[in-house]
């Protein structure tokens, strides 16, 4: 725990911790970016200290991801404060909130369990706004006589809300999602759609090698170079192009979205000739990046900060039976050409 | 911000029994909530992410809204598994 630099309390020791990230933070940070053990970062919930609080400092609530809990304590660097650590199983605020784990009874529970009545003389707690998907403010206020402030959605916020005497503008309410916040969700996107890509890699890798119903290792090699590619621009394309592209492909729902960029990189890879010398089995890879693609693209909705329950159960609706009508097509059409 | 499918969204809110307490404003992140006289009103549905953060935090329960994931992984393995749609990740318990 080298973010705890000391203990404060008579009564009881609470730990006392960093406002700057050092170089471990910041490598977890990038660990956690690309999916690595990122169950694994978990801070012991509780309650902590910055600076050098008293009764009257302010207590912020956060969840128990490490990333969350770093992104609140290097944003409050010069303040006096308490931080309440809530036990969402390591998981960050926002979606925790979702799954009710950052959510009104564990928050009710550990302002209890950590007497918080006892630490600070004011009766106002200041929880993140993206956790309000989780916690009831009337029913928190009710049970422990805490007034729950919503704080800004994001924790950079923060200074300029406090100087505002708590208040949150329009601006600090508001979810966005600008370019660097789509760039830094793509290696999950990758890792997560890694070992799907990979043994459908391996499977037409193999299948390659047959010519006529004969197997050759030099018609797998050959035939391999265009699969890999072909597959490789597909899990780009769906991983990263579009989540980059987003604002800018002319469609709403995703699936779409991707299929334009299935469509564009097959035109591109046909031109290229690298979609191999045989048309059928040119258009049976389209079939199969577009599918693909436009899978990827639509798993993206996950990691949006926009996307409802209702809409992409409606996309899902008409996209999913065509990517399946696609990727079938284009599989079953490329592995009979082999054996005829 | 980017605007998703339109005319979609379950959010309803009965102004009649609103007491324009703010809450829902406070709580969402997409600005689909407007006070008007007192009372609040909904000006920008198609932008509602259905969270659920303004019906969990209304007082008065004037608002409903189905909400969940909007997630097609977790679509797929609530489907799989015959749950609600559930955060989606390789493990149960990520996001």
């Amino acid at each position: 725990m080298d973010y705890i630099v000391d203990y404060i309390g008579i009564d009881r020791k609470i730990p006392v911790v960093a406002t700057f990230l050092n170089s471990y933070d910041r490598l977890v940070a990038i660990k956690a970016r690309w999916a690595i053990n990122r169950n694994d970062y978990k801070i012991p919930p509780g309650i902590y200290a910055v600076g050098n609080p008293d009764e009257k400092a302010n207590v912020f609530v956060t969840a128990n991801y490490k990333l969350s809990f770093d992104h609140l304590r290097s944003n409050i660097a010069g303040m006096n404060a308490w931080i309440l650590v809530l036990d969402t199983k390591g998981i960050n605020v926002w979606c925790a909130a979702g799954k009710g784990t950052f959510g009104t009874n564990e928050l009710i529970n550990r302002i209890r369990s950590c007497d918080i009545e006892k630490l600070v003389s004011h009766r106002k707690i200041i929880v993140p706004q993206l956790g309000a998907v989780g916690v009831s403010a009337h029913e928190v206020k009710n049970e422990t006589g805490f007034k729950v402030i919503y704080g800004p959605v994001r924790a950079v916020d923060i200074p300029s809300f406090i100087s505002a005497n708590l208040r949150a503008t329009e601006s600090m309410r508001t979810v966005k999602f600008t370019l660097s916040d789509r760039l830094i969700l793509t290696p999950v996107e990758l890792v997560g759609h890694f070992k799907y890509i990979i043994s459908l890699l391996v499977l037409m890798i193999l299948l390659g090698g047959f010519k006529n119903s004969t197997f050759s290792f030099n018609d797998m090699f050959d035939s391999g170079i265009v699969v890999t590619v072909s597959l490789l621009c597909a899990y780009i394309g769906g991983a990263v192009i579009t989540p980059l592209l987003l604002p800018w492909l002319p469609a709403r729902s995703f699936a779409m979205k991707g299929l334009i960029v299935g469509v564009a990189i097959s035109i591109v890879l046909y031109f290229a000739q690298l979609t191999g010398t045989n048309i059928i089995e040119s258009i049976s890879l389209m079939f199969i990046i577009v599918a693909s693609t436009s899978f990827i693209s639509m798993n993206f909705t996950g990691a949006s900060t926009y996307t409802s329950l209702s809409g992409v159960k409606k996309e899902m609706k008409t996209a999913v039976p065509m990517q399946l009508i696609f990727f079938l097509t284009g599989l079953l059409t490329w592995i009979i050409l082999r054996f005829i | 911000m980017i605007t998703y499918i339109k005319n979609v969204v379950s959010l309803k809110l009965d102004v009649h029994i609103c007491t324009g307490c703010n809450m829902c404003i406070n709580v969402c992140p997409h600005n689909v909530f407007l006070l008007k006289e007192k009372r609040a009103y909904i000006t920008n549905i198609d932008a509602c992410m259905e969270c659920g953060a303004c019906q969990l935090n209304c007082p008065e329960n004037a608002i409903s809204v189905l909400s969940g994931v909007g997630c097609a992984a977790g679509i797929i393995q609530g489907y799989l598994k015959g749950t609600d749609p559930t955060c989606g990740c390789e493990t149960d318990n990520c996001c």
